[in-house]
């Protein structure tokens, strides 16, 4: 571990601010248990993928900007997103060019500190074990930013062994994509809800009564396919079961 | 020559959804690439390594393409073959038919060719009188039920054992009602009885080329069916055709290419076929063609140099990210809507078509990145795909609704203080709608989420900044 108490920032990410403020309060708890101040920046909105990937360069760097110069300051800017994460850590530098090279530096160095939550924990931070207990069946689904931009496979697993009373199950075709991909479930809703059907099919298959991923869009997608089909199986994000916050909010689409 | 469809996508997809015979060819996916690839890829511990070595060929060949195409040039005529350089579609079908004019030909023999499929060679030839007859398997039913390939190595992947029987049994009118169809081997027989005959009259054999290697002159074809070699090496006249991209500089660059390419496209360690054509047959030879010409096809190709779609010249076809990508899996080649479907489709149909027509393509992914983490070539197709969007943002051929959410959105986006009061009224009145609820069956404005899924009703209890911003007030 870290010997003195970096300070953090949370991006919370927009869809945790407007959707599932209990995954922002449980990183939150996570990070101060792995020794972290954690701090989280009030002029913050969204990191820009909806602009940048509807090819709207101009707004997404815009937003970048905003991003560079409120969370710059910080020694690391953590993120429960692994595509919220990827796009600062791995897109920001590209959208500004050699004609900009200020701001190509800033987003540089942003990028080398911003991370995942999850991966932050264990491979930053040095967490071998969380303080958790959830009594259940879980099903992990790798969200595509997280597993093939960030490599973040291992960590989320690892975290999930020591949560008491839980069991993990895998599922088949764990590297397929659930389908949602931002505006693309809007824009293509066939082929986004045949891809998200395969998926819950294969999350009732595994027998588990809980789903996890580590991507607020994934879940939404896959929480709401599997209640259309009336599947028993509970959505949540990873950070509320490593956090021990279950007890804070329904599963995702369920009353409360 | 492939009727352009592009445009229609979405109907396309969905026609593609809802059909049980394509979708259950589709199935086969799995099974037939997925497993494969990646047992030959685990049993290669340099596969890594060698993706890296097959991305520098490439880029290095590109960043030198004029030398290299002209060294190649200057050995293909060394060894008495001719080279045609032709910058456009018609070009290339016009040296095509006057090629087979002069030798005389009624009938032509194919190896199985994408860029033939781009240049539309069968059509232009059976204009003008001359019968192309396709030798690979999958071309010749496809010639049969008169349809376009749908997977660039296996053209006839939508197609399922009854559809190949249905076939035989409409087009082979000398077919023996009793004969069965139950066995791959079944099909390969009867195909090959009718193909036998064809190739010993064939006038001109034309195949496409996997690499032209640069240092000997040579066109390089992999096939499992041996069908390609037939096809360049019996008739008289052998015509390669080869878009530029396709050159090498040396034997061993195209080496390790073949070896990323069969482990990537049917996970074979190497393809069953691999034929080396270097020129006319020579004095002592066995067997080799009269006159051997190649046919060196820009179409659009030399525009991308330089661009930032320079990296999708490194293609070398083989199929792995469609094999792999959930679009493709999920609608088949057809609704691509044109000769190259899957994730390389959509980054090289635009460019070809245009994206104004080929728009949906790069559009309709979800930036997975399958495709990319497969792509022996290591091309980021997602990016260029996001290139594509770019463009047409650029030029504003994104839909309007698009645009004006987009802009709406972004205003506030930049101002956090608006953005902050106008989603804690827009997620207060969501939460108020979906109290106790939920989730929400449909919602208006939501349409394109609700229709086939919930959509997830907001934590009740504000947002996430609200809620944090009054807990710091209360000191927590
Ligand atoms: S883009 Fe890559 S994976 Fe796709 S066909 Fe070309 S070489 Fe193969």
């Amino acid at each position: 571990m870290l010997q003195t108490r970096p300070r953090v920032a949370l991006f919370v990410t927009c869809l945790v601010d407007l959707y599932r403020p209990t995954v922002g309060f449980a990183a939150i708890k996570l990070l101060e248990a792995a020794g972290c101040q954690v701090e989280v920046p009030e002029a913050q909105t969204c990191c820009g993928q909806p602009a940048y990937n509807s090819g709207d360069r101009t707004t997404a760097r815009d937003l970048a900007r905003n991003v560079i110069d409120t969370f710059l300051p910080y020694d690391y800017t953590v993120v429960p997103s692994g595509s919220c994460g990827g796009q600062i850590s791995h897109h920001y530098p590209g959208l500004f060019d050699d004609s900009d090279p200020h701001y190509r530096g800033r987003a540089e160095a942003l990028a080398a500190k911003t991370h995942e939550l999850v991966s932050f924990l264990t491979d930053v931070m040095g967490m071998q074990e969380v303080a958790a207990r959830y009594d259940g069946v879980v099903a992990y689904h790798d969200s595509c930013s997280g597993l093939r931009e960030l490599g973040i496979r291992e960590q989320p697993r690892k975290l999930l062994g020591s949560v008491q009373g839980l069991t993990l199950k895998e599922l088949v075709d764990r590297d397929v994509c659930c389908g949602f991909g931002g505006t693309f479930c809007v824009k293509y809703p066939d082929i986004s809800v045949r891809m998200v059907s395969d998926k819950a099919k294969d999350v009732v298959e595994t027998g588990a009564d809980t789903l996890l991923a580590g991507d607020m869009g994934c879940l939404l997608n896959m929480a709401g396919r599997l209640k259309r089909e009336g599947a028993p199986v509970k959505v949540r994000h990873v950070a509320e079961v490593l956090a021990d916050m279950t007890q804070d909010a329904a599963p995702i689409g369920e009353p409360k | 020559m492939v009727h352009l469809t592009s445009p229609a996508f979405k109907e396309n997809a969905a026609r593609a959804l809802a059909d049980p015979g394509l979708q259950k060819a589709l199935a086969r996916t799995k099974p037939q690439f997925h497993g494969k690839r990646a047992k030959a890829v685990a049993g290669l511990p340099e596969f890594e390594q060698l993706r890296n070595i097959g991305r520098d060929i490439k880029n290095h060949t590109l960043a030198n393409l004029d030398h290299y195409l002209e060294v190649y040039a200057a050995n293909v005529e060394k060894a008495g073959g001719v080279v045609h350089w032709c910058s456009t579609a018609d070009e290339a079908r016009a040296v095509v038919l006057e090629i087979c004019r002069q030798a005389g030909a009624k009938t032509v023999t194919k190896g199985k060719s994408m860029i033939s499929e781009e240049l539309g060679i069968n059509d232009h030839l059976e204009a003008h009188g001359i019968t192309p007859v396709e030798t690979d398997l999958g071309e010749y039913i496809l010639q049969l039920r008169k349809e376009p390939p749908s997977h660039i190595i296996g053209p006839a992947f939508h197609l399922n054992r009854e559809d190949w029987e249905q076939s035989f049994r409409e087009s082979h009118t000398d077919l023996d009602p009793k004969r069965v169809f139950t066995e791959r081997r079944d099909i390969l027989t009867e195909a090959r009885t009718k193909l036998r005959s064809r190739f010993l009259a064939a006038d001109v054999g034309i195949t496409g080329a996997n690499f032209l290697i640069a240092e000997t002159g040579s066109s390089v074809i992999v096939t499992n069916e041996g069908n390609g070699d037939l096809t360049q090496t019996l008739p008289k006249v052998h015509i390669a055709l080869a878009s530029i991209e396709k050159v090498v500089p040396t034997l061993e660059d195209a080496t390790s290419l073949l070896r990323l390419l069969a482990r990537s496209a049917t996970g074979q360690d190497f393809s069953v076929y691999t034929t080396f054509s270097t020129g006319i047959r020579r004095q002592g030879d066995l067997d080799g063609p009269e006159q051997y010409h190649v046919v060196l096809i820009d179409n659009g190709r030399s525009n991308m140099i330089g661009t930032d779609f320079q990296e999708m010249l490194r293609c070398i076809r083989c199929a792995a990210c469609m094999n792999h990508c959930p679009v493709y899996g999920a609608t088949g080649g057809h609704a691509y809507g044109w000769v190259y479907p899957g994730p390389m489709g959509s980054v090289l149909t635009p460019t070809l078509v245009g994206v104004d027509k080929a728009g949906h393509l790069p559009n309709a992914s979800t930036f997975c990145g399958r495709c990319e983490s497969v792509c022996p070539v290591k091309i980021p197709l997602p990016k260029l795909m996001r290139h594509w969007r770019e463009r047409e943002f650029e030029r504003h051929l994104t839909p309007g609704t698009i645009r004006t959410n987009l802009r709406l959105w972004a205003w506030f986006a930049k101002r956090p203080a608006a953005y902050r009061a106008v989603t804690r009224m827009g997620i207060g009145a969501l939460g108020l709608l979906g109290r106790g609820k939920g989730a929400f069956k449909w919602l208006p404005f939501a349409e394109g989420w609700t229709r086939g899924r919930d959509l997830p009703a907001p934590e009740p209890g504000g947002t996430f900044m609200a809620r944090y911003a009054k807990a710091r007030r209360q000191g927590r």
